[in-house]
């Protein structure tokens, strides 16, 4: 499938797809480093917004920056901009995550000067109407600094426009998640993951025709889809990029059928309210949207959200994948392991780097809890 | 009297008056931080029978909101420094390693939810909360921390969420922390049934300005040759401007310690034996080490004037109008050292190597902190270009005594200590 090939290639190697949208001058392009960016603002703007990921290359022009116990994530895009390979981009756009993200965009600042850059400093509560308040202001003010930098102008109307394009690629992205729930194994792991992380990098008309016609095949599919044998699981936890597990998984005789992933479910679930004025909308969506833990959102969200996902996926267990180093998600890890135990539903805890590697007991231990499940 | 409270006793006589005897060198007036921590502790710890409510906060949060309404404020960070001050950190930290937390998490938080379900550590544990206060601006961590506690102890959870000023400090962020103020005295009031005490507010507020800035003038004094103290008497002195900040306590125990160093500098007495020396200290203690480190730099006459760490109970002073201290507050405790931007970190390191003329700088790199330790490479690189003087980067933490290579430390304190006496000769 030519659809499947190209958005392949794209999420596995997006520099080479987006130096050729620079070479041709296409749009400005715009990195940004976590899922709450105001992406539909950049796309309104005109310029094409661009998730910062991890490459596998040994990020020792990062050393100079960041110490050994930073994660593999922050080391890794430093590295990759300190190495000219991210020159393609116009500017970089830094919303407050974690303590590690924070610093990354001082040190990028610092290092890195040539590049436009704005920090996005979200509110890290979102259960009070302050913090909405607040969130609403620091969207108009990201407004105003990216029409003086791109020397344009983000009416409503284009905000709107940009809501729209945003909520039918989300919509499609959950039916493709609907449909690895109800048929297990119809979607590859890697291929899903491949169709999220190119959703984060290409040019998103193309992208959504691209994906429409994928949902499209795959719903044709689905009738005839042989019923799985296969453990169904859900992924959660952290990695902040391309969780290349997805392969172990599937050997060792298990099936994602749903996740709470930055590169999943988090990033696309939640559609923004077009009934709303768009500062309002965007702001809504952010404050709705699966929460990540370096956000507060009440004290067992997540594990409310985690089960209830397992609950109308069917699954028959959770793994975590927690980056090393990522704090946050380090965090929430045992009270969620805590609530998972009491609905008796098994979990399986990996923690790994960002490029994938997750030692050489990966195989066994997956092998193992199937077994168990 | 419990056996669990005969413990307690015994172990922070132990801990204070070992820490008084060691630290404070021969400060006449070292008893008196004991004897006040002693009754801090004992009425925290009493709290359930004299009816006042128990209120654990982040050290960088505004205490003295509670202070007015006579909630005893309880530091879980202070207890991590004592946890660590006293070897236990390590056998805390495996228990949460034991309980699912990784070992890469903050060693103070690791130690303090291990402790809270067994009562352990130097002090029989902390009194149970009524409430909880979380002020983000010193880590992301807390907000992780106090989640857990609030979870284990059921009990409400106040989130004052400070923007972070990577260049400044923005209108938005100014009408957002203001409007958290406000639900801040809503939720002590809620937390304590009755109406807020606006009068003693203000009190508390001009005690606690008095005493950020009696801090401060303590502080300067080791800008003096030789300096009458060290930043590690100043780790010791620093529990009061943390845990009593807007108490009339804070005021005269720094009114009192500012007197003996300012009699010190007149007798030009050092706290250093013949200091030669002089060096700056970056980040949060080694609290397991620091008798260590003292002794350490001694043996090479080198004496640690001043630190960024203990300052930053003092550095806000500018953005707080002690007539308008419920607005003000806003504004300083969303500026503090640990909220702001690495290029006005190091501004402000450069501004402590000329004011207390400093001829090192030593960096822990702190496992356990990464806003604090992110960022470190960039400082030693802009110190080193801009001041041209010796930089050490050592690896620890600051309470997990299992991360401490005294060997290979060592070692570099002698090679860095050679480096600086050679500059020095040359000079």
């Amino acid at each position: 499938m030519e659809k499947t090939d190209l958005i392949k290639a794209l999420a596995q190697d997006p520099h080479s797809y987006l130096t050729k949208i620079k070479e041709q001058n296409a749009s400005k392009i715009i990195g940004f480093v976590c899922s709450y960016a105001p992406e539909e603002m950049i796309l309104a703007a005109g310029a094409q917004p661009v998730r910062l990921l991890s490459a596998t290359e040994n990020p020792h022009r990062a050393d100079l920056h960041f110490q050994s116990y930073g994660c593999s994530l922050a080391r890794s895009i430093l590295d990759a901009a300190l190495a000219s390979r991210l020159d393609y981009l116009d500017s970089v756009v830094f919303p407050h995550t974690c303590d590690t993200i924070q610093r990354l965009s001082d040190i990028w600042r610092i290092n890195l000067p040539q590049t436009f850059f704005a920090d996005v400093v979200l509110p890290v509560k979102l259960t009070s109407s302050s913090a909405r308040r607040y969130l609403m202001d620091v969207l108009e003010k990201f407004r105003g600094d990216l029409e003086a930098k791109l020397g344009t102008t983000i009416s409503d109307a284009k905000l709107q426009d940009a809501i729209r394009l945003y909520n039918a690629i989300r919509r499609n992205l959950n039916r493709l998640n609907e449909l690895r729930r109800m048929h297990p194994g119809l979607i590859s792991g890697r291929g899903y993951s491949d169709w999220v992380t190119a959703a984060m990098q290409m040019e998103r008309v193309a992208y959504l025709a691209l994906l429409e016609a994928f949902v499209a095949d795959m719903e044709q599919a689905a009738t005839g889809h042989p019923a799985s044998s296969a453990k169904k699981l859900v992924l959660a936890g952290g990695g902040c990029t391309t969780p290349d597990i997805y392969g172990a998984i599937e050997e060792a005789g298990g099936v994602v059928v749903d996740d709470d992933l930055c590169m999943g479910t988090r990033y696309y679930e939640a559609l923004a309210d077009e009934s709303l004025a768009p500062l309002e909308s965007l702001a809504d969506r952010l404050i709705k949207r699966p929460v990540c833990p370096a956000k507060h959102a009440g004290l067992t969200r997540r594990a409310d959200d985690l089960i209830a996902r397992v609950r109308r996926s069917g699954a028959d267990g959770v793994i975590f994948i927690l980056l090393k180093f990522c704090d946050p998600h380090a965090f929430d890890y045992p009270y969620m392991k805590e609530m998972l135990d009491r609905e008796n539903i098994p979990s399986l805890l990996v923690e790994m780097e960002s490029d994938g590697q997750a030692g050489g007991q990966l195989q066994t231990r997956l092998e193992t809890y199937m077994e168990i499940i | 009297m419990t056996s669990s409270n005969s413990d307690f006793w015994k172990t922070l006589g132990i801990y204070l008056f070992g820490k008084a005897k060691k630290l404070s060198l021969a400060f006449k007036k070292a008893p008196t931080m004991k004897e006040l921590m002693m009754v801090y502790y004992a009425e925290a710890k009493s709290a359930s029978l004299s009816g006042r409510k128990v209120a654990w906060i982040t050290s960088g949060g505004p205490v003295e909101p509670l202070i007015a309404m006579d909630v005893i404020p309880v530091y879980p960070e202070n207890h991590g420094a004592m946890i660590g001050a006293s070897k236990m950190g390590g056998g805390l930290c495996e228990k949460a390693e034991a309980m699912g937390y990784s070992n890469d998490l903050c060693s103070y938080a690791r130690s303090d939810i291990a402790c809270a379900t067994v009562n352990g550590g130097p002090i029989g544990g902390l009194p149970r909360p009524d409430m909880l206060v979380c002020c983000n601006n010193i880590c992301g961590t807390v907000l992780k921390w106090y989640e857990i506690q609030a979870r284990y102890f059921n009990v409400p959870l106040f989130i004052l969420d400070t923007p972070f000023c990577h260049t400044g400090y923005s209108e938005e962020a100014a009408r957002y922390v203001r409007a958290q103020i406000d639900e801040y005295i809503t939720f002590i009031e809620d937390a304590c049934h009755k109406k807020y005490n606006f009068e003693k507010l203000t009190e508390a507020g001009l005690l606690s300005y008095e005493a950020q800035k009696l801090w401060q003038a303590v502080l300067d004094t080791a800008a003096s040759r030789p300096a009458p103290m060290s930043a590690f008497d100043a780790f010791y002195h620093l529990a009061l401007i943390v845990t009593l900040r807007g108490t009339k306590e804070a005021v005269s125990y720094y009114q009192n310690l500012l007197a003996v160093m300012k009699d010190r500098v007149a007798r030009g007495e050092g706290v250093v034996p013949g200091e030669k020396y002089r060096l700056l200290w970056d980040n949060i203690p080694i609290w397991h080490r620091t008798r260590w480190l003292s002794n350490k730099f001694a043996s090479h006459n080198a004496c640690l004037v001043a630190d960024t760490y203990t300052s930053a109970w003092c550095g806000v002073t500018k953005y707080i109008d002690e007539n308008r201290f419920m607005d003000s507050m806003a504004e300083a405790y969303t500026r503090i050292y640990l909220n702001i931007g690495v290029d006005e970190m190091a501004k402000m390191v450069l501004d402590m190597i000329d004011k207390y003329d400093v001829d090192g700088f030593v960096l822990h790199s702190n496992r356990s902190c990464k806003p604090y330790s992110f960022g470190q490479l960039d400082i030693q690189r802009i110190v080193e270009a801009e001041r041209g003087i010796p930089c050490l980067m050592i690896e620890s933490d600051m309470t997990d005594e299992r991360s401490f290579s005294e060997g290979q430390i060592s070692t570099r304190i002698d090679a860095f200590m050679e480096i600086i006496k050679e500059r020095k000769r040359e000079a």
